[in-house]
């Protein structure tokens, strides 16, 4: 127990070294870019000049990659005030991230709704599951965003568009793994209910289910992944909200920092969404 | 061949006077198998035209070497399987699927790893008995995990248990739905000699108590004499000078032995090597080559 203990201390430690090199690096790198060391060089007569083109000397807006400062005071900004709504380009950090979150949501709920009980079907019958297994295999490897022209012209609504192509990418590892988990439960436990007389809903539900739902729960994490992945490329497309639409829309305003904040906030809302999952996983798997 | 008279039947089988609860009545036939045969290649059946019957309360071992279709014979009976002939009938009535009135222990334990103990019993006994109220059910539950002798482990799950302990729930799994025979698929084979024999013992002691008919497959021969009323012993099917001849039941040795035998004094009881002999010979020397 000691040893492991010691270990993960070590490794935070050592964790907390690279950000911190890392940090370092950013620090040295964009040191030069910082707006103050310029200006000092600069005679009286270029300062009017560079004003006189339109360059405010000794202004934080600068075209080099931003310092630790200023990438500091947008994270405290955004993080200050997150739920802010002053119209439609210009909305607090976690009304975009609950924009993307919902849409992920959404899909990925009618993803569940279709692939769960269609896995369940294609698992329990090797019939089903030979028939099915060419449109899935080719399915399968279509990149979402290729399914993103079709659906805003069927659909004629951007919104549900986005929320489509969640529903489409999410859709494949949650069914090949429940009808993978469903076909590979042991056939002692069916052995078992059969001579239960266990009727069909509960094998289903009670045998067949609980026996597959490592399997099933793999799947959806993978899902999950990818649907996080898929959302940011969609809300670009999109557009109006969302953090993909954030990230597009700070772009356009040449604001690195905003840029870089939002990267940063995909990805650790990525790892939270991961890490639940991994906890859902953890209650529903069983030692053999 | 098969219908030799074994030489075994001679000796008198005398049930013991203390035990007078011994309700077998010889034409009772509780179990009929009747000319059961299996083929995956129809031209070389596994086993074929195999007949035996078991009364009420009997406990048959059967033992044989592996590939002679033991298992299969005990998954026909339990409903799992189907055979390519012949018929069972329990109780008067043609077996043709799985029921409740035949417990299965399995020869891994097949207890479902995400219950605990008490919820993989309390799985067969609300599949038993679907309207009884929960407390009913966990007063079963706990009844039969009591007579195992688990009871301090009755909210484990089976992967805290030992290999022991698991086949022990497995054991109590298929009492506790008081099915009207017990099927019983070499339950002790994954186990160590010590742990085997106490199980062997605790299973003795709660089938003598319940009476209970039973049908059990062993490759144990010891196992067998200290259990078994009658043990069939069963051929493989082999080729012979005179073509293919399937497997099937070879002899029926009657176990003269006392029926309140224990594991500790088998061996000092007056005709335990004859009997032991008798089986390991066939094993040997005629169970393959026939």
């Amino acid at each position: 127990m000691t040893t492991s203990r010691t270990l993960q201390l070590k490794a935070a430690l050592l964790s907390a070294l690279i950000f911190l090199t890392l940090l370092g690096i950013w620090y040295v790198a964009t040191a030069s870019s910082g707006a103050g060391g310029a200006a000092a060089a600069m005679t009286p007569e270029q300062i009017e000049y560079a004003k006189m083109m339109g360059k405010e000397v000794g202004a934080t807006k600068s075209g080099g990659f931003p310092t630790l400062g200023q990438m500091g005071s947008t994270v405290w900004g955004h993080l200050a005030n997150p739920f802010y709504d002053n119209g439609p380009n210009d909305k607090g950090i976690a009304i975009q991230l609950a924009h993307s979150l919902g849409r992920v949501g959404l899909g990925f709920a009618l993803a569940c709704l279709v692939a769960i009980p269609l896995g369940f079907i294609i698992g329990m019958s090797p019939l089903l599951r030979r028939a099915f297994d060419p449109f899935i295999q080719v399915l399968k490897p279509i990149s979402p965003l290729a399914w993103m022209p079709l659906a805003l012209y069927t659909i004629k609504d951007s919104s549900v568009s986005g929320i489509f192509v969640i529903f489409i990418c999410s859709v494949w590892p949650m069914l090949v793994n429940t009808a993978f988990g469903v076909a590979s439960v042991k056939r002692e436990w069916l052995n078992v209910a059969s001579t239960l007389e266990v009727n069909p809903l509960r094998r289903a539900f009670l045998v067949i289910l609980p026996a597959a739902a490592p399997t099933i729960l793999t799947g959806m994490r993978i899902s999950m992944g990818i649907a996080w992945l898929v959302i940011v490329a969609a809300e670009m497309l999109v557009g109006g909200t969302g953090i993909g639409y954030f990230v597009w829309n700070e772009w356009n305003n040449l604001s690195l920092t905003n840029v870089i904040f939002a990267i940063l906030m995909i990805g650790v809302v990525g790892m939270l969404l991961d890490l639940a999952f991994g906890q859902l996983q953890k209650a529903v798997t069983y030692v053999e | 061949m098969w219908s030799e008279v074994p030489s075994r039947l001679a000796t008198p089988v005398s049930p013991a006077p203390s035990l007078p609860q011994r309700k077998v009545s010889p034409v009772d036939g509780f179990l009929k198998i009747e000319k059961l045969s299996k083929a995956y290649q129809p031209a070389k059946p596994v086993f074929a035209d195999v007949s035996f019957t078991l009364e009420r309360g009997e406990f048959v071992c059967v033992i044989g070497h592996s590939g002679c279709g033991k298992t299969t014979i005990l998954n026909v009976l339990a409903g799992l399987d189907t055979a390519s002939g012949g018929h069972v009938f329990m109780d008067g009535r043609e077996v043709v699927g799985p029921s409740l009135d035949r417990g299965v222990v399995f020869q891994g334990h097949a207890l479902m790893p995400w219950l605990t103990v008490r919820q993989n019993i309390a799985f067969a006994v609300k599949s038993r008995w679907p309207e009884w109220p929960a407390a009913k059910i966990n007063v079963q539950v706990e009844k039969f995990v009591a007579m195992v002798g688990l009871s301090h482990a009755i909210d484990k799950k089976p992967s805290q248990l030992s290999g022991g302990m698991k086949q022990r729930v497995g054991i109590a799994r298929a009492f506790s739905i008081q099915p009207k025979m017990l099927l019983l698929d070499e339950p002790f084979g994954a186990l160590d000699a010590l742990t085997r024999g106490t199980i062997q013992d605790e299973l003795m002691t709660i089938v003598r108590q319940t009476q209970q008919t039973v049908f059990m497959i062993t490759h144990d021969v010891d196992e067998a004499i200290l259990l078994a009323d009658r043990i069939l012993l069963m051929s493989n099917g082999s080729e012979t000078a005179n073509g293919y001849v399937p497997g099937g039941i070879a002899e029926e040795v009657v176990n003269p032995l006392p029926r309140e035998r224990t594991r500790a004094g088998l061996h000092h009881l007056d005709g335990y090597y004859e009997l032991r002999n008798h089986i390991v010979d066939f094993l040997v020397t005629r169970a393959v080559a026939h």
